[in-house]
């Protein structure tokens, strides 16, 4: 169905930004389920700056301006959630709890008290590039290669920090030091490494990735802020991540699964299928269609959990000073 | 080995002086008290001490992790810092510790290199220099260790090589080893020594840490004992004898051998019969076992960790199920029968993690006592015994912290709260129960100070006397040697002898446990 | 003497939830005066004062403001309680909302269907159908923890979302009522829960107050309670110890299910009379910080409860009289449970001890998505 792949990739987009988000948190031991909340805010903000700014600046530099606060935001609500989870070593599950609840309380709160009264828009929406023609009509490759094209700069640039990622995990000092800290926190700090440090600057970082996709959602999407608009998100990114098996490869191939089987519904709104499948598919109200994400993150869930494993370290808060191993205590 | 010691290097200046170490945790232990410890290079020096002396604390304080009160390090005569391992390291401080510090998902060389990673340009590592590293530095050991391997893949005595070559690719001059013989073989044992040998010669000074006389003797060129958080004494082996340092350990007069009496055994009470039970990763961990267990015998279970061991009697009492074969308890098929199940049938069973699978550490004494039983009349009442009897609950808990001398100072002070030792006794109580008829013991004395030890295997035989039919897995092959009447080897999932106690001497124990064959 | 230790105790176990709620509102008096320098009126250093004295006011001010803060407290206390359950048994329901939705739903359709027998049999009976439909919802996440360990956090918001949809679509598709312009169900006539005061105090919240009574003696005097505590602290030992994790798990999310649908019962019988889709459930949200500030101590829930009761009965007074938007509630609420978990800062600013033992924090939550122990059950022989 050629025109219907960049759909698929811009619905997965946000879901793998935040899926990657996942990856660079949980390998290095902290688990985090506040990237949901952590999107809305950055949605929110990069909006509100884009909303503030495009009279005086211009509608492109706001969008750039915009994205780059989304960016910002989710990292500094990353350094609360890293904050709570790695020096406080507050319950992980909690702290990610804290994070959604207050994204949905300060974003609704200011929705409410600065954008909803003054009745303008934002700053519009960040325009999608268009393969050339000579390529979209190519046969086989032609539909791929739109699905990847046709697509704003946040979407394109999904597939360079899926590579850029997968490469860094598994071939760099950073990537080495990284897994060595989620699966063996003590080994790694017996090597000498500062493993306190380095979990909070990859919750910091991972974090600015769900900020993208909060730009994204606000930015380059929809061009609108709406109360509560990430619409779990963020937990299916979770389930996204655990399908791929904490990899940034499998995590985007997660997104993609969810991102099809949330097109379907579009697909057949959009373009129904003709044929007696076609009939089928249109006679299937509407509502099970926006369910099946949903329901198919908690299939896979069951599906795959059982059988895949996260790093070991992952949700278990680090404590320098122990007292000694067990056969030192009276 | 010992002849190494006269042809050795020349005594230096200490290269590692410690003075005045004192440090007491929060919760009030007092773990090392003004310890003054030094070492030369060249030399192996055993830190000699029971559990809990606060040997293990001594050397985090050098390695860095844990702080110290106060006191002074110096390396080389001058006085260093020590905050965390990164400083330790680059002392030319290097530590093997009791629990392998390797991250099993990396490999050899990834863990070799680990914090100390080569790299080339934007940080990407360079893989095969590492490797080629790796390997120059395993044959100059005499190690055969091939660098891509995940270290979870190696045996327990390969994974130690993995950790001493860490710390000597890290140019460790002083090298630390925290009870290197808890998990290996008596062969594998020898070869460490070997390796420790040689890497004195070459002008290392090594720390030796353990509670085994006769290695210490073995090995050492001096020995510092430390009890209670104090050194009590420093010798040199050929000055001392084995009865004159477990004076000094244990700080009284000890009788090494447990009076172990004369067994009865009667009918068969547990029956294995072509069981295999399948590992974590599908491999088969126990391989067509066949097992008796009579009333009124200790049957030991002998084996390096790792052998089957833990699968088998997480099968016998339920935990695990079992691929194929059958167990039965008194004649009756409990083969697919669930842990209560087999509990009703007389099974009691003390796990070898008291505090992850033994204890809820934040419930009370009493609560823990009644961990088992808490469904049990009189305990419960009722309507499909729904109702807890908190009276009847709170004597019965009384009674054993009574009987079991567990010091407490009410039933209802937190479980976690209590010494190792009183935590174990808690477990003891619980599952020595009246009814008991098959008792399975997984390491009942693991981390124990030596009273807690003697009490604990008291009551072990008195069990026995008393017409138990028991299994007793236990990592210290003198634990087994002391109190099995007989001693079967596990190696690779299979049970390869079964011998008297009379003919299980520790040599011939020992090569079964290492090669499964007895010449 | 013993009442002074009492006290004591008391303070040891309320003093942090206590004072974190006060260090929330002040928190949240901040947020209020820097966001009224983006409104037409300018930075306003009163503002805080105003809208908490009319969120009081709103709360409690007369006689039908204290009847709304119970109305309200009613569906806090059957949701925290819900939470609490779940804590104890090392579960985290995120689920409430899902629960809630589809307690109301069934509630709805039962008492619409016996819109017309006597009284007591369509309350009862639609109170059945919505603890019921709760308790499903319920037991899926936790019969997919036990048997496939899948982490409930994620499937019980999964669920919430799922729910709120197929829902819509029940009450569009399949039981939409004749006659009105809108999807929704038909009155509930005689299910309506009668009013036992004033103008709206029904008997819901009587419903609520005796649950709590019942969870806690299902705790403390109960083998299950047993069971789901000794699960919670530590499944390895309770398993080892011929519990069963597998069942409690399920059951305890079943019961929390009960709890989270009877939630929603009430609220539809006493609140709402019909559902239609877009009904809201802030009650999800609210019955986590419930829990955690009661200490998941169902006496605590009660506490709670009044607490978050009166703000939500108050906040609409608020808005309309000083514009501060209702979502400040869900500021406050965060503050207080970011409080909580970091109990430090509490501690450290008042110098308060932590109490030992007793009533204890719910235990570590965090098992990663799955835990070993759940791996070795599925080898369990059965």
């Amino acid at each position: 169905m050629p025109g219907l792949l960049p759909i698929v990739l811009a619905l997965a987009t946000p879901l793998a930004l935040g899926a990657l988000c996942g990856v660079v948190n949980e390998r290095s031991g902290v688990v985090n389920i506040g990237i949901e909340g952590i999107m809305l805010l950055a949605a929110f903000f990069g909006y509100l700056a884009g909303f503030a700014l495009h009279d005086a600046i211009g509608s492109a530099a706001a969008l750039a301006a915009g994205v780059a606060v989304a960016v910002i935001t989710g990292m500094l609500a990353g350094a609360v959630h890293a904050w709570l989870a790695i020096s406080v070593r507050a319950d992980q599950i909690i702290a990610g709890t804290m994070v959604n609840i207050a994204a949905f309380g300060i974003t609704g709160y200011l929705n409410r008290l600065v954008i909803s009264p003054s009745g303008r828009g934002g700053a519009g929406v960040i325009p999608p590039f268009h393969a050339p023609e000579q390529v979209a009509s190519l046969p086989f490759v032609g539909p791929i290669a739109s699905m990847f094209l046709d697509q704003g700069p946040i979407a394109m640039s999904v597939l360079v920090i899926v590579a850029l990622l997968q490469f860094a995990l598994f071939r760099t000092r950073w990537g080495l030091r990284t897994r060595a800290v989620g699966e063996h926190p003590r080994a790694a700090d017996t090597a000498g490494i500062d493993v306190l440090r380095l979990r909070f600057l990859n919750v910091v970082a991972g974090c600015g990735l769900a900020g993208l996709a909060g730009a994204f959602l606000t930015l380059e999407s929809t061009g609108s802020f709406q109360n509560g608009m990430t619409g779990g998100r963020g937990f299916i990114a979770l389930a996204a991540m655990i399908f791929g098996r904490w990899t940034p490869i499998g995590a985007f191939g997660g997104a993609l699964l969810f991102g099809a089987a949330t097109a379907l519904g579009v697909i057949v709104n959009v373009r129904p299928p003709l044929g007696e499948l076609g009939d089928l598919m249109r006679s299937v109200p509407s509502f099970w269609y926006a369910a099946l994400p949903y329901l198919a993150t908690i299939v896979i869930l069951a599906g795959v959990v059982g059988r895949a494993t996260p790093p070991a370290a992952d949700g278990i808060a680090y404590v320098k000073e122990r007292r000694a191993p067990a056969s030192s205590r009276p | 080995m010992k002849s190494a010691n006269d042809a050795g290097p020349p005594r230096a200046a200490p290269v590692l002086s410690m003075r005045g170490v004192t440090k007491r945790y929060a919760t009030g232990t007092l773990a090392n008290e003004a310890v003054d410890f030094e070492v030369r290079a060249g030399e192996i020096h055993a830190l000699l001490g029971e559990n809990g002396a606060g040997k293990s604390t001594l050397m985090h304080i050098l390695y860095g992790l844990v702080a110290p009160d106060s006191g002074e390090i110096a390396i080389d005569g001058h006085p260093v810092t020590i905050a965390d391992p990164a400083d330790a390291i680059a002392r030319g401080v290097g530590m093997v510790h009791q629990h392998f510090m390797l991250v099993p998902v990396l490999t050899v060389a990834e863990n070799v290199v680990l914090g100390r990673e080569l790299v080339g340009p934007a940080q990407v590592l360079d893989r095969a220099e590492a490797a080629r590293r790796v390997r120059a530095l395993s044959e100059r050991l005499g190690f055969a260790l091939a660098p891509e391997v995940r270290t979870e893949q190696l045996s327990v005595g390969q994974q130690q090589r993995v950790e001493i070559l860490k710390s000597v690719y890290r140019g460790a001059r002083i090298l630390v080893l925290d009870e290197p013989t808890a998990v290996l073989t008596p062969q594998e044992t020898r070869e460490i020594f070997t390796v420790l040998r040689r890497l004195a010669d070459e002008g290392a000074a090594i720390v030796f840490i353990s509670h085994k006389l006769e290695e210490v003797l073995e090995l050492a060129d001096r020995i510092t004992v430390i009890r209670r958080g104090k050194v009590v004494g420093e010798r040199e082996p050929r000055e001392t004898t084995a009865d004159e340092l477990a004076e000094l350990m244990v700080g009284r007069e000890v009788s090494l051998r447990v009076d172990r009496g004369r067994s009865r055994p009667a009918e068969v009470r547990l029956a294995v019969r072509g069981l295999r039970v399948a590992g974590d990763r599908g491999h088969e961990a126990v391989r067509s076992v066949d097992l008796d267990v009579r009333a009124g015998e200790i049957i030991g279970i002998a084996g390096v960790a790792g052998n089957g061991q833990e699968h088998l009697v997480e099968c016998v009492v339920g935990l695990r199920a079992a691929a194929s074969g059958t167990i039965h308890i008194d004649g009756r098929d409990v083969t697919k029968g669930s842990i209560r199940q087999r509990r009703d049938r007389g099974l009691a069973y003390v796990p070898a993690d008291r505090q992850r699978a033994g204890l809820v550490l934040a419930f009370s004494v009493r609560d823990n006592l009644a961990l088992t039983t808490y469904e049990d009349a009189p305990l419960a009442h009722g309507v499909g015994r729904l109702l807890r009897d908190r009276p009847v609950i709170d004597a019965s808990a009384r009674r054993l912290i009574e009987r079991f001398d567990v010091r407490t100072s009410s039933p209802s002070v937190e479980t976690g709260t209590l010494s190792g030792g009183n935590q174990q006794k808690v477990v003891v109580a619980r599952e020595f129960r009246a009814d008991l008829r098959l008792l399975v013991l997984d390491q009942p004395t693991r981390g124990l100070d030596v009273g807690s030890i003697e009490f604990i295997h008291r009551q072990v035989l008195a069990q026995r006397d008393a017409g138990t039919a028991i299994l007793l897995v236990s990592a210290e092959l003198d634990e087994i040697l002391q109190l099995a009447d007989r001693v079967a080897v596990m190696y690779r999932g299979s049970i390869v002898a079964t011998l008297a106690a009379a003919e299980a001497s520790r040599d011939r124990v020992g090569r079964l446990m290492a090669t499964g064959a007895a010449a | 003497m013993i009442f002074a230790r009492r006290l004591l105790g008391a303070w040891r176990v309320g003093a942090v939830p206590a004072l974190s709620i006060v260090l929330a509102l002040a928190l949240a008096a901040v947020v209020i005066v820097l966001s009224s320098a983006f409104t037409t009126s300018g930075l306003d250093v009163l503002l805080p004062v105003r809208a908490y004295s009319s969120l009081l006011a709103g709360a409690f001010a007369s006689e039908t403001a204290i009847a709304n803060t119970l109305v309200a407290a009613a569906p806090l206390v059957l949701g925290g309680l819900s939470v609490a359950l779940a804590f104890k048994a090392g579960l985290f329901n995120i689920g409430v909302a899902g629960q809630f939705l589809a307690g109301a739903f069934a509630a709805a359709v039962t008492g619409a269907s016996l819109a017309a027998s006597p009284a007591p049999v369509a309350v009862a009976a639609s109170l059945a159908a919505g603890g019921l439909a709760g308790g499903a919802v319920g037991f899926i996440p936790g019969y997919l923890k036990a048997r496939t360990g899948a982490h409930e956090v994620v499937t019980t918001i999964m669920l919430n979302n799922a729910a709120a949809l197929l829902l819509t679509w029940a009450v569009t598709d399949l039981v939409r009522a004749p006659g009105f312009t809108f999807p929704r169900t038909g009155d509930i006539g005689n299910a309506l829960l009668p009013v036992i005061a004033g103008r709206n105090l029904h008997l819901g919240v009587v419903v609520a107050l005796l649950a709590v009574p019942a969870i806690a003696f299902l705790l403390d005097r109960t083998t299950i309670g047993f069971e789901i505590r000794s699960v919670g602290a530590n499944p390895v030992a309770a398993r080892y110890a011929g519990m069963r994790p597998v069942l409690v798990t399920a059951l305890t999310m079943t019961l929390s299910g009960v709890l989270g649908g009877l939630a929603g019962a009430i609220q539809m019988l006493g609140v709402i009379g019909f559902y239609a889709p877009g009904i809201t459930a802030s009650v999800g949200f609210d019955s986590i910080a419930v829990a955690l500030v009661g200490r998941s101590d169902p006496v605590g829930v009660i506490f709670a409860a009044l607490l978050f009761g009166a703000f939500r009965a108050g906040a609409p007074l608020m808005q309309i009289e000083t514009s501060v938007p209702v979502e400040v509630i869900d500021i406050i609420q965060a503050l207080v449970i970011l409080l909580l978990a970091a109990d430090v800062i509490v501690r450290r600013l008042f110098r308060i001890r932590r109490a030992r033992g007793g009533l204890g924090e719910p235990a570590t939550v965090t098992r990663s998505w799955s835990s070993p122990e759940v791996a070795t059950v599925a080898a369990e022989p059965r």
